[in-house]
């Protein structure tokens, strides 16, 4: 039987490695860039969720998914090698919310999510002495974790790859073939692609995809922004900082990243629905996450230690609640949208749900792979390891002692070793974009000024292709247009 | 453990003039170098403005850099490349190096860091919009072309007009494409007046004063930027907003000294340089024995300057080496009126000083007045483009016998 899974989103990805573990089972997992995880997955907090926040009555599979979810990350990580801590949370009130507070400690009973109290501002303090004096108590959810979500994605990816999962990149769906009430297969802009069961994790486009089988339903795109700060600008809190959750927002987040960044968001506003795609920064929405930001802590470190800001557009589904449902019609056909936050908490529930789901639905006879292989490692660092691992790193492969990115720290061994990586999970093109998001070399302060054209001259050596020819963050985009003389020649090539 | 007398972390003209220095002094230095050769940023400057105060010629940055470098062969100056500092331990002046021959912990009783400057991204200064391909800072755009032999783009818009930006200018319109304008938010130009003219006014590009580019467009490669008139207090004037078309944006907006290594050490650091503070031996008043030089102390126009503070670093780490750590007392230099910044931040009122300063505004017909010494140089005219060089000497500072605080201002004549 052939499943495809339409996204290789977090939540994509999550679906594909369980999909990995059956017996029985061709998997394909599509996406429409270039790489894995540049949707919605690329920019948000990173948090993982204690999961006090889901109101179990209105939204019974958020509540569930996300306190299974954070327990789950615990053994993901650490089979995938996935940087992860758990700093834990506090959730400030300030004078006149603290009957709101308590809702939380409510939720959290109700959830099952362990060791979540109300403290006082002075055990607060000694938690986190840099939130806001003007907070008056605090929920103290021990159990909030941090997790890189490209980090995240690329080893779930990497992991389902080496277990039989198909990568195709640069392959968009265009409509889902259905006859005969079931699902046949996927019209794409490479052509079509033949399949029993097609899982819709299309992120913001879900809805787009779920037309294609006459479900209508309309995903709100909604915009956060988010600012990240260098890693020695200081003052940085270590725990995760934000305040009481209105209806519309959890309110913004003050945390630090598994990178040891300070990261500020995000913003939330709603786009008009042609505009999902526009993950543009605004000013605007800068002033915001600063001032909003600057509530939660005593003292935010200097504006000139901003390394950089972005923004993510997230699926806001009808109702706030998912859309996880497995179709009898047309037979095949399962939905897996409208994942809002806390879904990348969720993830790995969402994908052991799923196949629940679907074993119910299609009666489905799923038995684990003895030659399945849960473990993924990544790449060896350099980077904040103490000398005598570093001595023998190099001692085995000397590129290891030939440093490319100097903010950073990533060595050339680094590089290459993700170059092979994108190379083996079957990505058509490297793009300088994926690159950075595997080796962490032009993620530094400097943004790559220093170490683009290193990282450049690799691929171009490894690929073969000119210098000006290496991709930056599509198929489409080049490095340059041609050798210096180029224009000169009147836009010809020489 | 390898000992030298000396090791000066970056190999570009503030590192190797330092390295001269010492090793004509009778010393023995080493040079860490990250990248592939020795010589830094000069390597890819193919324009001219190199060398006029130091060698008396007007040279290119890559001729310029491989005069000096040829006397660091000549002289036997021992250096690494590919190397790179790891971390600095302190005080034990014990540095660990990553190079491909290994794992290096290396030793020495001074450490001069001349690690050079970086250029400020499109995020530090604040242009929305997405993230897309086609920019570039100035110095990288630089290194493709000059170095790599690539041209980035066809259409080109310039955020800055500090002379890296002109200079980058007159680089693009050179081969072939079309600059479509320099964009700066100040009412003045961030350059030389001679760049101005030699690279924007000869090949008719625009330059666009009192605008600020404030988001860019496009979808995946960048297709265009907005600009916006600015007022008097950099605030955007509504409803000026403008959109110039392009392929390329070149981010010229000014260098940073890199200090990555000091900041991990905890060294102090000046606000208006971003460098470290330092006295007029150009060692950092919180870590004795570290002495810093260069676009890595404070961002020159001038790479003679660099090399003038290499060579001074050089000459203090030799008297610590021939006569041993001194007890000093300071003055502080407190900044008045129109001054940025001033370097070194305070002086030991024991010898001749060096006073690097720059101005925030432009000024005519003015005096650099120090008041506590009643001291004044005149000039016709300041310009923040333009660093100042001054003399102090010792019979001048002797009365202030190395406390207190000494005030520098611009005043009118």
């Amino acid at each position: 039987m052939r499943l495809l899974i339409v996204g290789a989103g977090i939540v994509g990805a999550s679906i594909a490695r369980i999909a990995s573990m059956y017996r029985g089972l061709e998997v394909y997992l599509l996406d429409r860039e270039a790489d894995v995880g540049w949707g919605a997955s690329k920019a948000n907090t990173g948090i993982l969720h204690p999961g006090h926040e889901e109101d179990p009555i209105l939204h019974p599979l958020r509540a569930k998914l996300c306190v299974e979810g954070n327990r789950l990350w615990r053994m993901w990580a650490g089979d995938l090698d996935i940087p992860v801590k758990f700093p834990g949370e506090l959730m400030l009130t300030f004078e006149g919310c603290e009957g709101e507070a308590r809702k939380y400690i409510e939720l959290a009973r109700v959830n099952g999510v362990p060791g979540v109290r109300l403290i006082y501002r002075d055990e607060a303090e000694r938690l986190e002495p840099l939130i806001s004096r003007e907070s008056v108590a605090a929920v103290w959810a021990p159990t909030a974790g941090v997790i890189s979500p490209m980090d995240a994605v690329i080893a779930l990816v990497e992991n389902a790859v080496s277990n039989g999962v198909k990568l195709l990149t640069e392959t968009e769906v265009r409509r889902v073939v259905v006859s005969d009430g079931r699902v046949r297969g996927v019209e794409t802009s490479v052509g079509f692609i033949e399949a029993d069961i097609v899982v819709n994790a299309a992120g913001i486009h879900a809805d787009e995809i779920a037309r294609t089988v006459g479900l209508d339903y309309s995903l709100k795109p909604r915009k956060g922004e988010y600012i990240l700060f260098d890693r020695l600008a200081y003052p940085k809190p270590r725990r995760i900082i934000h305040p009481t959750p209105t209806p519309i927002s959890k309110g913004v987040y003050v945390v630090e990243t598994v990178d040891g960044n300070l990261l500020i968001g995000p913003t939330a506003e709603d786009l008009p629905y042609h505009s999902r795609d526009d993950t543009s920064t605004s000013m605007e929405g800068l002033s915001k996450l600063l001032s909003e930001a600057s509530k939660l802590v005593e003292k935010l470190p200097p504006r000139d230690r901003i390394v950089k800001f972005f923004a993510g557009v997230r699926p806001e589904p009808p109702r706030g609640d998912w859309i996880i449902e497995a179709y009898t019609d047309p037979w095949g056909f399962v939905d897996v949208a409208g994942v809002r936050s806390p879904g990348l908490t969720a993830a790995p529930a969402i994908a052991l749900y799923l196949f629940d789901l679907m074993r119910r639905k299609y009666d489905l006879k799923l038995e684990v792979k003895d030659s399945w292989n849960p473990r993924r490692r990544g790449i060896a660092r350099i980077k904040d390891k103490p000398p005598s691992y570093v001595k023998k790193l190099i001692e085995k492969d000397s590129r290891y002692g030939s440093i490319v990115c100097w903010c950073n720290v990533v060595s050339e061994a680094e590089v290459l070793e993700a170059l092979r990586r994108m190379k083996s999970i079957g990505l058509k093109t490297i793009t300088l974009d994926g690159v950075k998001f595997r080796s962490k070399a032009m993620y530094g302060f400097c943004q790559g000024s220093f170490c683009r054209a290193k990282v450049a001259l690799l691929i171009s050596r490894i690929e073969g292709i000119p210098l000006w020819e290496v991709r930056v963050n599509s198929a489409e985009t080049k490095l340059g247009i041609g050798d210096v003389k180029y224009l000169l020649r009147g836009g010809v090539d020489g | 453990m390898a000992r030298y007398d000396a090791i000066i972390v970056g190999g570009g003209p503030a590192g190797l003039s330092a390295a001269l220095k010492l090793k004509m002094n009778g010393f023995n230095p080493l040079v860490i170098e990250s990248g592939d050769r020795i010589g830094g940023v000069p390597i890819q400057c193919i324009h001219t403005g190199f060398g006029l105060h130091y060698l008396g010629e007007d040279l290119t940055g890559t001729e310029f850099i491989y005069r000096l470098i040829e006397r660091v062969e000549d002289q036997g100056v021992e250096y690494k490349v590919r190397s790179h500092v790891f971390r600095a331990r302190y005080p034990y002046r014990i540095v660990e190096v990553l190079s491909p021959e290994g794992f290096l912990e290396l030793e020495a009783p001074a450490i001069i860091y001349t690690a050079g400057a970086r250029e400020r991204t499109i995020f530090e200064i604040g242009v929305a919009g997405r993230r897309l391909s086609g920019v570039y800072t100035a110095g990288e755009a630089q290194a493709y072309m000059d170095v790599y032999g690539i041209i980035p783009g066809s259409r080109v818009v310039i955020i800055g007009s500090g002379d890296v930006g002109l200079i980058m200018a007159r680089r693009f319109a050179l081969e072939g494409a079309r600059v479509e304008a320099v964009v700066e938010a100040m009412p003045w130009p961030g350059g030389l007046t001679r760049n101005i003219v030699q690279c924007l006014l000869d090949y008719d590009i625009p330059l666009l004063l009192g605008r600020m580019v404030v988001r860019l467009e496009g979808k995946r490669r960048v297709e265009g930027v907005v600009t916006v008139r600015v007022d008097e207090d950099m605030k955007p004037i509504p409803g000026s907003e403008e959109f110039i078309g392009c392929d390329t944006v070149i981010v010229s907006a000014g260098l940073t000294p890199n200090i990555r290594l000091l900041e991990e050490l905890g060294l102090a650091v000046d606000p208006s340089t971003r460098g470290p503070v330092v006295d007029d031996y150009l060692e950092s008043v919180t870590h004795q024995g570290l002495f810093i030089a260069g676009n890595a102390l404070v961002v020159n126009d001038l790479v003679d300057y660099v090399v003038e503070q290499g060579e001074s670093a050089a000459e203090s780490v030799s008297m610590l080496l021939s006569e041993g750590v001194k007890p000093r007392s300071y003055t502080r230099i407190v900044r008045g009126d129109n001054v940025r910044f001033v370097v070194p931040q305070y002086l030991s009122c024991e010898r001749d000083a060096v006073i690097y300063m720059r101005v925030m505004k432009p000024e005519y017909d003015v005096k650099v007045c120090f008041k506590e010494l009643s001291l004044e140089f005149k000039y016709p005219v300041v310009r923040p483009s333009e660093m100042l060089r001054l003399k102090l000497s010792r019979s001048d500072l002797d009365t202030l016998k190395g406390s207190g605080s000494l005030t520098v201002e611009v005043k009118h004549v």
